[in-house]
């Protein structure tokens, strides 16, 4: 592979990550990361609908009028959305429940349009598609950090196997239930953008506002 | 009358689309630094809300539930499965007409609330409210309801989140957390907040 290729699949995980830095797709994530397995079908259906939808595009790129590109890149998703969620509910009905609406919402999941708009519609096919698969990955990274601590703390469990045992179980770990309530994940999320950001200075947003000091003057 | 006020007090306090659904976040976070933009931009989604929400309602009934196309005379058809592309059809077509009849007849509001109708169309809280509407299987004045009442739920939300972001500007923050960390805890700590109507019922 390519060093512009490995670059394009590596850059969005934590350098350029969608979610933390880009702030796009947070819109139907959250939701879905209380427990693990949820995040990752969740996780892989964004991946296989940007990878496809950043391919499509690209290759069809140079027919599409500048004037309708938008509702042109609405259609493409919307049908590549349309088979992830079909595919889902004939082998996957349970998850397909508990995602509901959240499949559907990957419509208008800003990565999705985002990458189609700022890379697909000027790039090669091959290149859009490794683009589109890196950002889908570091989505679904975000997304897994999340639904570890949630679930962790939360209900003592990884993947549905119980790691704390819980109280009520006879264990010793007494669950944190708000970590299963919406609040957390913004919690969580807020942090890991924190820890994040000390680590890799350069994201650090400069402030609009500071406070004057004495040494100041 | 009564299922319907208590429809539309669950779907603004209770099932705040932005708080506990965490749907229209992108624009939740982008567009709450001023409290005037963010109310522009509430009233937009309301009104959009409010008109897709039914509209929806109306091609789900009568094009592609099983047995909806009885009157063409196809009685056998389900065209569930061409249920997103719809949607999301009919939500750009709307914004768009929107965006053309408020340019022709109301000038004033146009140049108001102009720059947001395009926002708005890939806003989750609108695709959102559709889905909810055919997963709840709403009857017409129900999804009529609920697409007011869920859109002024997010007015209500990211109208508070401007208010104490114009406020948190002034605070001494650390500096990883500085912009997107903090607005993300905030949003949790208002999201609590919201939690605590959960016990509400009418």
């Amino acid at each position: 592979m390519s060093q512009t290729r490995k670059k394009l699949l590596v850059d969005p995980l934590v350098d350029n990550n969608p979610i933390a830095l880009q702030v796009l797709g947070i819109c139907s994530a959250l939701a879905v990361t209380s427990s693990l397995k949820v995040s990752l079908v969740m996780a892989l259906a964004v991946i296989a609908v940007t990878a496809f939808s950043s391919l499509f595009i690209s290759i069809l790129r140079n027919h599409i009028p500048n004037s309708i590109r938008i509702i042109v890149q609405m259609t493409i998703i919307a049908s590549l959305v349309i088979v992830v969620d079909q595919i889902l509910k004939a082998y996957a009905y349970e998850i397909s429940k508990t995602l509901s609406v959240f499949v559907g919402l990957i419509i208008t999941n800003c990565i999705v349009m985002g990458r189609a708009e700022a890379f697909a519609m000027n790039n090669s096919p091959v290149d859009s598609f490794f683009d589109g698969v890196g950002n889908g990955l570091g989505y679904g990274l975000l997304l897994m950090c999340v639904g570890f601590f949630r679930e962790l703390f939360g209900a003592g469990s990884l993947f549905g196997v119980v790691i704390l045992q819980p109280l009520s179980e006879g264990g010793w770990y007494v669950p944190n239930g708000l970590l299963l309530l919406p609040p957390s994940a913004f919690f969580i999320i807020g942090f890991l953008i924190w820890g994040l950001r000390s680590w890799k200075k350069s994201q650090v947003e400069s402030p609009e506002f500071k406070i004057q000091t004495v040494e100041d003057h | 009358m009564e299922n319907l006020i208590s429809l539309a007090v669950k779907a603004i306090f209770v099932e705040n689309l932005a708080l506990s659904f965490f749907l229209g976040m992108c624009t939740f976070i982008a567009v709450s630094k001023k409290i005037t933009t963010a109310i522009g931009l509430g009233i937009s989604v309301m009104i959009v809300q409010a008109i897709t929400v039914p509209a929806n309602n109306l091609i789900l009934t009568y094009l592609l539930k099983p047995g909806a196309l009885a009157w063409a005379g196809f009685s056998e058809v389900d065209l569930t499965f061409l249920g997103l592309i719809s949607y999301i059809g009919v939500i750009a077509a709307l914004v768009q007409i929107l965006e053309m009849v408020l340019d022709k007849y109301f000038p004033p509001l146009y140049n108001a609330l102009g720059i947001f109708l395009p926002l708005i169309t890939v806003n989750c809280a609108i695709l959102g409210g559709s889905l909810f509407m055919v997963e709840r299987d709403y009857n017409l004045s129900e999804s009529l309801t609920y697409g007011i009442s869920s859109g002024f739920g997010w007015a209500l939300a990211i109208t508070a989140m401007a208010g104490v972001r114009e406020k948190l500007k002034y605070s001494d923050i650390p500096e990883g957390l500085q912009g997107l960390g903090i607005t993300f805890i905030t949003a949790g700590l208002m999201s609590m907040a919201f939690m605590s109507f959960s016990g509400v019922k009418l």
